[in-house]
C-alpha cells in the first residue's frame, strides 16, 4: 500500500475526475448491460408462460 | 470421459447448460476484478511521468483488447453457423455482438479520459483511437443489419456475411489508418505514450482482461438464452421449461 | 466473353439509358455536395485546395452509394434475380457485369466531372490529374464494396440508411488512400505509392467482393 491516506486515494495525484470518471462509466455500462439482460430474459418468460397457459 | 458436444449444439439442451454455467462465469469475473483492482491501485507504483492518471490503462487497455477479441470470436462463431448451418452458433455471434460494442464504447471513453491529462486533448486522431471508432461503426453495422431483418434465419446467415466481410477488412483498415496517421502527423504527440511497463501493472492488466473475459463469456449466455427463448417460443419444450426455470 | 455476362451486362446499360434521371441525380448530387463546401467554409483558395481531396472523395463516396439500393432492387422485384441464381451461370461471375453497369453508369461519370469541380477548389493541374488518376482506380472498388451492402439489404425496411452504416466504414481504406493521392501531388510528393494501394484495394475487391455478394444475394433471395 502506498496511499498515505483514504483522502489521498480519492484525489488520485490530483486526477481524481479522470481516473473515477473512468471507472465509474466503465460500471455504469456494465450493471446496465447486466440489468437490462435481467429484465429482457424476465420479459421473455412471462411471454413464454403465457403462451404455454392458452 | 467422453461428452458429446453435439448434444450441446440444439438450443434445447444448451439452455439450461448456459443457466448453469452462468453463475460460475460472473464469480471468477468478480474474483479477477477484485484481485486486478487490488493490484491496479493498491500495489501497481505511480508512474513517475503520468502520476496517479495512468491507472486508467488497467481499464482502457483490456477494453481495447476485448473489442477487438470479441470481434474475431464473434466472426468466428457466424462462420461456423454459416457453415454447419447451426443455429446456436448463429445466435452466440449474434449475443456477442452488444457487449463487443460497449467494451469499444468503454475504451474509447476511457481512452479519451486518459488522453485529456496526458495530451491536453479529448480526442487525437491516433491510429489506435480512430481504429476503435471504426471498430465500433462495423459493431453497430452488424447490430442493425441484424436487428432491421424480420426473418431470423435470414438475419444470421446475414449477419454473418457482414461479419466475415468485417473480419477481413479490420487488418486492411488498421493498415490504411496507420499509413493516414504517418503523413498527417503534424503535432508531436508521442502515441508511445503507454507508461513503461512493471511487471504488476502488466499482472493487473491481464487480471483485468481476465475479468472482462469472463464477463463476457457471462453476459453473452445471458443474452444467448434471451435469445434462445424469443425464437423458440412456440416449441414444446420451451412451453414445458417456462414454471420452474427461471 | 460469355454471354450470359454480356447480356446481363447490355441489359443494365440498357435499362439505366432509359432511365436517365438515376444517372443524372448521382451527377448532381456529387455537383451540389461538393459545391456546399465552399458556402460553408468560405472562398479561401488556399483553404478549398488544402479541403479538396477529401471533400470530393468523400462526395463521390455518398454520390455512389446512393444509386446502390437500385443495383438489384429492381432485379429482385421482377424475378430476374432468381433467373439469374437459377441460371447455369455462376452467380458470382454474373454479378461482376452488374457491378461493372453500376460503375459505368454511376462511377464513371463522376471520375469525368471531378476535374471541372477540382477547377473549383483551385486545384493545379497536376493534382487534377492525379485526381482523376485516383478515381478512376479507386471507385471500382466503391462499387465492388457497395454491391455486397447492397446484396446484404435487399428488399429490408429502411435499406437505404442502412446501406450506409454498412458499407461507409469499409470505404475507409480507399478514400484514405483516394485522398492521400491527390494530397501527396498537392504537396509535391509522388503519388505512387498511394495509387498502387488504391490498385489493390481495387484488385483485391475484384477477387472478393464478387463471391460475398453472390453469397449474400442467394441468403437475401432464399
Amino acid at each position: 500500500m502506498h496511499w498515505a491516506s483514504w483522502a489521498a486515494f480519492f484525489n488520485m495525484g490530483g486526477y481524481a475526475f479522470y481516473v473515477w470518471f473512468s471507472f465509474g462509466i466503465t460500471a455504469f455500462c456494465m450493471l446496465w448491460e447486466v440489468l437490462a439482460l435481467r429484465k429482457r430474459s424476465a420479459q421473455a418468460l412471462r411471454l413464454t408462460q403465457l403462451l404455454a397457459q392458452e | 470421459m467422453h461428452i458429446n458436444w453435439f448434444k450441446y449444439s440444439s438450443p434445447q439442451t444448451f439452455y439450461p447448460l448456459a443457466g448453469k454455467m452462468i453463475p460460475w462465469f460472473a464469480w471468477l469475473a468478480v474474483v479477477f476484478a477484485i484481485a486486478g483492482l487490488y493490484i491496479g491501485f493498491a500495489i501497481a507504483p505511480t508512474d513517475f511521468q503520468q502520476g496517479e492518471a495512468y491507472r486508467i490503462i488497467f481499464l482502457h487497455v483490456p477494453a481495447a483488447w476485448m473489442s477487438m477479441v470479441i470481434y474475431i470470436v464473434m466472426a468466428g462463431w457466424a462462420a461456423l453457423g454459416l457453415v454447419l448451418n447451426a443455429r446456436l452458433s448463429a445466435m452466440m455471434a449474434q449475443a456477442l455482438a452488444p457487449t463487443g460494442a460497449i467494451f469499444t464504447f468503454i475504451a474509447l471513453v476511457t481512452g479519451s479520459l486518459w488522453g485529456k491529462p496526458m495530451w491536453g486533448t479529448w480526442w487525437v486522431w491516433d491510429a489506435r483511437l480512430t481504429s476503435e471508432l471504426i471498430l465500433l461503426f462495423l459493431y453497430l453495422g452488424f447490430i442493425a443489419l441484424q436487428s432491421s431483418i424480420d426473418d431470423a434465419r435470414r438475419a444470421d446467415r446475414a449477419g454473418a456475411l457482414l461479419a466475415l466481410v468485417g473480419v477481413v477488412n479490420v487488418p486492411i483498415i488498421y493498415f490504411s489508418v496507420k499509413w493516414w496517421n504517418t503523413l498527417h502527423q503534424g503535432s508531436t504527440i508521442s502515441m508511445g505514450a503507454a507508461p513503461k511497463m512493471v511487471t504488476t501493472m502488466l499482472t493487473g492488466m491481464l487480471l483485468m482482461a481476465l475479468a472482462f473475459w469472463m464477463y463476457t463469456i457471462a453476459v453473452a449466455l445471458m443474452r444467448v438464452r434471451c435469445i434462445i427463448l424469443e425464437r423458440e417460443r412456440s416449441a414444446e419444450w420451451v412451453k414445458q421449461l417456462s414454471g420452474a426455470d427461471l | 466473353m460469355n454471354n450470359a455476362w454480356i447480356t446481363v451486362l447490355r441489359r443494365d446499360l440498357l435499362l439505366a439509358l432509359r432511365r436517365r434521371s438515376d444517372v443524372a441525380t448521382t451527377l448532381f448530387f456529387f455537383l451540389i455536395v461538393s459545391s456546399l463546401f465552399p458556402l460553408g467554409i468560405g472562398p479561401e483558395p488556399a483553404v478549398l485546395s488544402s479541403i479538396a481531396p477529401g471533400v470530393l472523395w468523400v462526395a463521390a463516396l455518398l454520390a455512389g452509394m446512393l444509386s446502390l439500393t437500385r443495383l438489384f432492387a429492381t432485379d429482385y422485384v421482377d424475378g430476374s434475380l432468381e433467373q439469374m441464381i437459377l441460371s447455369p451461370q455462376p452467380l458470382a461471375f454474373l454479378v461482376t457485369a452488374k457491378i461493372l453497369a453500376h460503375w459505368i453508369v454511376c462511377g464513371l461519370p463522376v471520375v469525368l466531372l471531378a476535374p471541372v469541380i477540382g477547377l473549383q477548389y483551385a486545384l493545379p493541374n497536376d493534382a487534377l490529374l492525379v485526381l482523376v488518376l485516383a478515381l478512376l482506380l479507386g471507385t471500382p472498388a466503391l462499387s465492388l464494396i457497395g454491391a455486397i451492402g447492397a446484396a446484404l439489404t435487399l428488399g429490408v425496411r429502411g435499406s437505404g440508411l442502412l446501406i450506409a452504416l454498412l458499407v461507409l466504414p469499409l470505404y475507409i481504406p480507399v478514400l484514405i488512400f483516394g485522398a492521400g493521392a491527390v494530397a501527396a501531388s498537392q504537396h509535391g510528393m509522388s503519388a505512387q505509392a498511394h495509387l498502387s494501394l488504391l490498385a489493390a484495394c481495387s484488385l483485391l475487391s475484384i477477387v472478393l467482393a464478387p463471391m460475398a455478394t453472390a453469397a449474400a444475394l442467394r441468403i437475401s433471395v432464399e
